[in-house]
């Protein structure tokens, strides 16, 4: 007889804990899961997007779940802006060796070096934006087909109409007003040579959804996402890291030293920190839980313009 | 977390995004820094309300044009559900985005303007969740506050919609009333105190209320085949497991099921959740099923109960709801996406067109263009296992996709 193991996070009695459905109940993970392997049957060469962040992360897990007992069917890709948390880099390196992934690593600074981007001066400098090429470029050299990215529909509002499977043209665009309707379940991942599919497996995930699955699987994430002392500085209502010097900062920027954390770890000069003591896991869900800023208030791009994020869509940004 | 997904519909100006805007401002699931801008736009624009409508409109070319154009989603939770509202245009032009919306839906709204009472555009929005089969419909007249809270045009407004009921396909849909404001906060969240009239629930606590497995509809265990794991590692030297997702009931090591097409019997021998096994897969849990025997299994093949069996063949009937610019037409050949599993289809008859609402067929056809609505007959290269959309949800639909530009052109519903 198969052995029958529970991971409660409630009691539940012994008739009702032989069911996978009572025990697990989760229609946002069975939903990533179906996702994954949708990807892995329709596509030749699917790429996960990793940015070591913790919705990436996720991913990382919610594929080890779709393919187990196999490894995941294809390789991650990290575009690094070279103005990454160092702790980003050191965690994801130790991910990819523990789980014997293949990791594939593009920088934005060849792209500045080869003449393709320019890099941003001034206060709010940033390589964000500079990442779409890098990407779009990495993107024809693997020839991938469909590339798996963690981005939630609630992050932001142009973000609420993407698709699960969102096509892009052959020059990375997005066509908002001419997306194929998803119906049901089904997903259709019919394309032309060149074309290729973004995939978005944790679409119908909340930011709080994301870490309550963080503390309830017990899933590694860089310590940057948890209260630390550091050192930095206030400008426009944003806390910003001056522990390295990607972040831009004038003489008069004064720079002081508090319990800090990250909600997002993107580039470092576009992610501002929050003041908090929560150290722990469920700290942390306590305090998102209570917390009336949205994630994306966090990131200083958005708020160039209200539509800044439909636009670098249209272009190609992930 | 329970996850219920609601998809709203309603004309414009009747006030769906207001009514969105609401709930997530009575639910304390508005951020900070969103409600600041929708108080800096709303001050912009001159208004000496909160424009809740802000919430939901979300691309350039529709805030220009004020008019939300496509489906979007929008997230709010509360510590008991978290809920997903699939905000679908009422337009007439847009039925395509209505069958979308509803098609992952639990539950619907639909949203009457007091003053303007049953239109022919209600008579739109409760045929197509009644033809998606929407097990919840909750019908919100809105604007109560401009009728002067009065319970005799509520009265009236329901026995109209009542009288739409008798016509409806799917009797079992569960119909609520609920009279609301939503610029002002009746009965969305809280209770309003100008109609003590009204007994009933409010929106929310309505959709609180819901036991998460009675908004879906039930039918008979089917297990369409995603992918075939293979590990080939020591460990799992011999592993061979089908991966995918169990609809519409369950299933339990042990089970004598059938592999569809190929009519092979076997059993059950594990069922995994990731790293664990365990006795029984519930309906819509993603699993990974290893058999008894050693059975040639690959994607789009279809594991079944023994003396379960769905219907296999290469030609039927379905109800087919038109999303593309291109039109159908006698003849015509598509690839028909069953599920996870894809053949060639020709279309054999257009029957008649049927009036999104209510008010006939139309037997004068030659093609279905966008936002159609008609009975077609197909004929496959391949049969494919299905029943009926009645019976099953999920086994009973399909999606048609056009070869040459790859688009989702149309939904079915087998009959
Ligand atoms: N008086 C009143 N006005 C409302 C109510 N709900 C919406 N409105 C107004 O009706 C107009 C259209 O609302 P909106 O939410 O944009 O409608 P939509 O097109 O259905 O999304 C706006 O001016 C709203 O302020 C209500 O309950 N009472």
């Amino acid at each position: 007889m198969s052995i029958i193991e529970t991971d409660l996070d409630t009691v539940l009695d012994v008739e009702q804990s032989k069911v996978l459905g009572a025990l697990r109940n989760n229609d946002l993970e069975n939903e990533a899961i179906y996702i994954f392997r949708e990807v892995a049957a329709q596509f030749e060469r699917p790429v996960l997007l990793f940015s070591g962040g913790k919705d990436s992360i996720t991913l990382v897990r919610l594929a080890q779940k779709a393919f187990y007992p196999a490894k995941i069917p294809f390789p991650l890709m990290h575009i690094d802006t070279g103005h990454n948390f160092p702790e980003t880099i050191a965690f994801r390196d130790k991910l990819v060796q523990e789980l014997d992934l293949e990791l594939i690593v593009r920088n934005v600074q060849d792209s500045i070096d080869q003449g393709k981007v320019v890099e941003e001066s001034g206060k709010y400098a940033s390589r964000n934006i500079l990442q779409t090429t890098t990407l779009l470029d990495a993107i024809e050299e693997f020839k991938f087909d469909a590339c798996i990215g963690g981005a939630r529909r609630d992050e932001e509002k142009a973000r609420a109409k993407e698709r699960i499977f969102s096509v892009r043209d052959d020059f990375g665009q997005w066509d908002e007003k001419n997306q194929r309707p998803e119906v049901f379940d089904m997903l259709n991942g019919q394309i032309e040579l060149g074309q290729n599919v973004r995939v978005f497996p944790i679409s119908n995930w909340t930011e709080l959804d994301v870490w309550s699955y963080i503390q309830k699987e017990a899933i590694e994430i860089p310590s940057i996402y948890f209260a630390h002392k550091r050192k930095i500085f206030l400008r426009d209502g944003f806390i910003w890291s001056a522990e390295d010097d990607v972040v831009f900062r004038a003489e008069d920027e004064v720079v002081e030293e508090r319990m800090v954390r990250f909600r997002t770890v993107g580039d470092m000069s576009c992610t501002a920190a929050v003041l908090s003591d929560a150290d722990t896991i469920e700290k942390v869900v306590g305090e998102i839980r209570a917390s009336k800023i949205s994630e994306r208030g966090a990131r200083i791009d958005d708020k160039r313009s209200e539509a800044a994020m439909e636009k670098r869509k249209q272009q190609g940004y992930f | 977390m329970e996850v219920l997904k609601i998809a709203t519909a309603g004309s414009v100006d009747d006030g769906k995004s207001t009514l969105i805007g609401r709930l997530l401002y009575d639910t304390k699931s508005l951020t900070d820094d969103k409600l600041e801008a929708i108080e800096k736009t709303s001050k912009q624009k001159g208004y000496d309300y909160l424009d809740f409508s802000l919430v939901t409109d979300g691309l350039v070319a529709e805030r220009e044009q004020g008019i939300t154009i496509d489906v979007a989603h929008i997230y709010f939770s509360t510590p008991t559900k978290s809920y997903i509202i699939a905000d679908t245009p009422g337009h007439l032009e847009y039925t395509r985005n209505m069958v979308t919306g509803a098609s992952t839906s639990q539950a619907a709204i639909i949203l009457i303007d007091a003053r303007k009472g049953v239109i022919d555009q209600t008579n739109r929005h409760f045929f197509i969740n009644n033809l998606l089969r929407i097990k919840e419909v909750i019908v919100a007249i809105n604007k109560m506050d401009l009728v002067d809270f009065s319970e005799e045009r509520y009265q009236e407004i329901k026995a109209d919609f009542e009288e739409l009921m008798g016509k409806r396909d799917y009797q079992d849909q569960k119909i609520t009333f609920i009279p609301v404001s939503a610029l002002k906060g009746d009965n969305v969240v809280n209770p309003s105190i100008n109609m003590p009239w009204y007994k009933g629930q409010t929106l929310l606590e309505h959709f609180e209320d819901l036991d998460k497995e009675d908004v879906y509809n039930v039918g008979t265990p089917r297990f369409p085949v995603q992918y075939v794991i293979r590990p080939k590692t020591e460990e799992f030297h011999d592993f061979r497991g089908f991966a995918g997702k169990v609809y519409g009931g369950e299933l339990s090591v042990g089970d004598e099921v059938v592999v569809l097409p190929s009519m092979t019997r076997s059993k059950i021998k594990e069922i995994y959740f990731y790293d664990k096994k365990y006795q029984t897969a519930t309906r819509r849990s993603s699993v990974t099923i290893t058999l008894e025997d050693e059975v040639n299994v690959s994607r789009g093949d279809m594991l079944v109960k023994v003396g379960d069996l769905p219907t296999i063949d290469k030609q039927f009937t379905a109800t087919v709801s038109w999303m593309d610019s291109q039109n159908l037409n006698l003849g015509n050949k598509y690839v028909l996406q069953h599920g996870v599993n894809k053949v060639l289809a020709k279309v054999e008859n257009i029957h008649h067109k049927i009036k999104p609402d209510y008010s006939g067929v139309d037997t004068e056809v030659s093609g279905l263009a966008m936002n159609d609505i008609a009975q077609v007959t197909f004929r496959l290269n391949k049969p494919i296992f299905y029943d009926t959309f009645k019976e099953h949800r999920t086994n009973g639909s399909f999606i048609l996709i056009d070869n040459q530009t790859n688009n989702t052109a149309g939904v079915g519903f087998i009959e």
